[in-house]
């Protein structure tokens, strides 16, 4: 004997009303992209929940695969046997066996299959008795079991299961539609990205690249970090913007103390543009109140101000340590900490203000007329596409 | 030619030096630069270590490469000894360590350090009772050998992570340079902090080591520079040698899924033959590493044994060749107890996967004409 299937249980979706279908079939579609690679399994869905059928296949990479994807709570082994008492009593002292070290045990049984004719309760009874006869020095526990069987016994088969793994909970990508992510080479953004597609955001990416003033190296970390995200969300193109000459402008242009401000604006506006232009429908940055210069609330204020778009800022309201943690969970930190300029950090005055004013910026600013600018850099974005399961290339050939 | 004496160098994989030689010639930029030619090279060095750590089931962080097995062994040793002498100075290693580990703690002692030197059993084993009673309070580092390199013999490293593991102030380093290809070392045991590995050891080439530090374990420095390598071992880095010794153990890696049955194999042939000859006798225990075999013919004197048959284009050693050139005794065997007749008449057999059951045949053969030879003259 051994586990024959692992089942899916869902997030929050199961509250989710007339578009529970929809989000359950974006997960399915998800479920199998992540597990592409393995070719011999087949996903089972159903109404409240999903089976891979494992088909020989090794369980632990499909688990840790499917711990990855948005939308799924949970995930258990199970062991699926045909309705029959026997089979089940064989089945349950399975589990109970490879639950390894367990002294104590529960059994849970559930029974939305009425036409099986023993109820629920005295189920219960006959299997612990099973297991209490076959074992020795285990004993039951109701309250505090070191491990509880599941039994289900449904209309196809029953289904036990012992144990439940967390998942990453969220909804499942593809559900809620589409946001372009300001992405720099520092930890916030990347993390800002995971969040938002937890929420079952799709995510495209939108990068400021200023060559000479910030190298190629600078942009490899920022497509390694977008690269990165696609675990979670399986492909995302990332949109270069070639930032120099507006940025040039800005600095001639601008007193420096507010030339930063003034480069946020610009930021949100190309973007503005391009999520017009690509129908996506909102913004998301990195933006953690108060821990730079640019993320005062005045600051906010202002730069906020050349946009009505929705701004999702998924970190508003964390403590750097805590989105580090993410960071380093979700394996983006070691790559954002390598030390290249970006845009941000290349033009930054000894002392922005961190107390803009609208009525200042607008001063300064609208004498100056950016749009030409804006247009010509919309013309010349440079988009590439990732997806999880395609290794980046490079000229490296047969060296390793 | 026959080689069979893999323990002290390989010969490199064709591949391999392929390697050593495009990314000298092609990729030859420091990978601090910031250019772009530089980081080309900083980017093939980061695959390469992405490639190495994927291979030991380690992260990329937790490997720092060195000029080799010695430069490793000294960097963990006395890198632990200086960063944690306060919490205290006593380390505990074997009897028939590697002379880089031996020596290190030797140099220890002489600025203040207590150094216990575990005894082994005949079979070259140290006995787990004798190390977990050796463990003090002021114990700061465990330094064992996975498999010795002069007898083949294989270490408890599990057990002995499994102890150290219940003392939360203690770091193990394995010397996992014989071991490495051959005995596959699980990374993943939280008990295993430091672990050395070398290039030549498995076709790769010198001036190439590797050392494991599992993340959350903190060593000074042996060098101070420019800050390459997270500053545990600054100096710019030997790209080609790197990338070198990281494709010489995916092919040896390989090799060892396929080729562990073939080096038994020819272990047993060896074994089987020379056991038949009573002026032969075995030193290597049946358990011990398949690709290592001591023998020792007494009173027939090593070196000319091995002249004998170099002579006959045929290569084994006496000890290792980091000893070999010093007094006549086995350090390792005599730490085994072995008799006289057995510790100055010690040579070594060591395989690679490249060997033939047919050159392992002819050795044999070659071997016991070299010794009839030598019998007329000796006596």
């Amino acid at each position: 004997m051994q586990y024959d299937h692992i089942l899916i249980r869902y997030g929050e979706l199961s509250l989710k009303g007339k578009n529970k279908k929809q989000f359950i079939s974006q997960l399915k579609k998800n479920v199998k992209q992540k597990l592409r690679e393995f070719p011999d399994i087949h996903i089972i869905r159903a109404r409240d929940r999903m089976y891979i059928k494992l088909n020989g296949q090794d369980h632990e990479p499909i688990i840790e695969k499917c711990r990855e994807v948005f939308g799924i709570q949970s995930v258990n082994l199970a062991l699926r046997v045909e309705n029959s008492l026997d089979k089940i009593k064989e089945g349950a002292l399975f589990a109970l066996n490879e639950a390894g070290n367990a002294k104590t045990f529960k059994i849970t049984t559930k029974r939305p299959n009425k036409s099986f004719d023993v109820p629920s309760q005295e189920m219960n009874q006959v299997l612990g008795g099973h297991l209490l006869s076959n074992t020795e020095g285990i004993t039951v526990d109701v309250r505090n079991p070191d491990v509880e069987i599941r039994v289900e016994i449904r209309n196809d088969a029953t289904y036990i299961m012992a144990g439940k793994i967390p998942a990453s909970g969220g909804l499942p990508v593809g559900t809620t539609g589409k946001t372009l992510l300001l992405l720099s080479g520092g930890i916030d953004s990347p993390v800002a990205g995971y969040l938002a597609m937890k929420r079952g955001v799709k995510v495209e990416a939108i990068h400021f690249h200023s060559p000479p003033y910030t190298s190629e190296r600078a942009k490899q970390k920022v497509l390694d970090l977008a690269k990165s995200l696609t675990k979670y969300g399986h492909e995302i193109r990332v949109h270069i913007v070639p930032f120099t000459e507006l940025q040039q402008k800005i600095f001639r242009e601008i007193p420096e103390g507010y030339g930063m401000t003034v480069m946020r604006r610009q930021m949100l506006k190309v973007s503005e543009r391009l999520a017009k232009q690509e129908g996506i429908l909102s913004l998301t940055t990195g933006e953690s109140l108060g821990q730079v210069a640019s993320q005062t609330m005045e600051s906010m204020n202002a730069i906020n101000e050349v946009t009505n778009y929705p701004i999702i800022r998924p970190l508003v309201a964390m403590d750097k340590v805590d989105i580090i943690d993410i960071s380093r969970k979700i394996g983006t930190y070691e790559t954002s900490i390598q030390p290249y300029e970006d845009c941000c950090t290349i033009f930054v005055p000894k002392q922005p203000k961190t107390r803009p004013s609208r009525e200042k910026i607008h001063q300064f600013e609208d004498p100056v007329d950016f749009s030409e600018d804006i247009d010509k850099i919309l013309r010349n974005i440079e988009t590439i596409t990732f997806t999880e399961h395609e290794q980046q290339s490079d000229d490296f050939g047969d060296l390793l | 030619m026959i080689y069979l004496d893999n323990s002290a160098t390989t010969s490199p994989y064709p591949e391999v030096l392929e390697s050593f030689r495009k990314v000298s010639e092609s990729y030859y930029g420091n990978p601090s630069s910031i250019h772009q030619f530089g980081g080309e090279a900083e980017k093939l060095l980061h695959k390469a270590t992405k490639q190495a750590a994927n291979l030991l089931k380690v992260d990329s962080s937790e490997l720092i490469f060195t000029s080799g097995g010695t430069e490793s062994n000294n960097l963990a040793i006395k890198g632990i000894a200086l960063q944690h002498q306060n919490r205290g100075r006593h380390i505990i290693t074997t009897q028939i360590e590697h002379p880089s580990v031996l020596e290190a703690c030797q140099a220890l002692e002489s600025h203040g350090f207590d150094v216990t030197y575990l005894s082994v059993d005949a079979e070259g084993k140290i006995d787990m009772e004798q190390l977990k009673n050796e463990i003090r309070d002021d114990t700061i580092l465990i330094s064992v050998m996975h498999v010795n390199n002069e007898l083949g013999t294989i270490q408890p490293i599990k057990q002995i992570a499994d102890i150290v593991i219940k003392h939360p102030k203690l770091f193990f380093h394995v010397d996992h340079v014989q071991g490495l290809g051959k005995i596959s070392l699980d990374f993943t045991h939280p008990g295993i902090h430091l672990c050395s590995m070398s290039s030549h050891k498995i076709h790769g080439l010198k001036g190439t080591g590797l050392l494991y530090i599992q993340s959350g374990t903190t060593l000074s420095p042996l060098l101070h520079g420019g800050g390459q390598q997270s500053s545990t071992r600054p100096g710019t880095e030997n790209l080609a040698g790197i990338v070198a010794m990281v494709k010489a153990m995916r092919l040896t890696f390989e090799k060892q899924k396929h080729g562990y049955g073939h080096l038994i194999k020819l272990s047993d042939i060896i074994r089987n033959l020379l056991q038949k000859d009573d002026r032969i006798m075995i030193n290597t225990p049946r358990d011990g590493a398949p690709h290592i075999l001591n023998i020792s013919v007494p009173k027939f004197k090593p070196e000319v044994v091995i002249h004998a048959l170099g002579k006959k284009n045929i290569f084994i050693s006496t000890k290792s060749a980091c000893s070999s050139k010093h007094s006549d005794e086995s350090a390792v065997l005599a730490a085994c107890g072995l008799g006289m007749e057995r510790t100055h008449y010690g040579l070594r057999i060591s395989l690679s996967y490249q060997n033939t059951e047919e050159e392992v045949r002819q050795f044999c053969k070659e071997f016991k004409e070299v010794l009839d030879e030598l019998n007329e003259v000796m006596r």
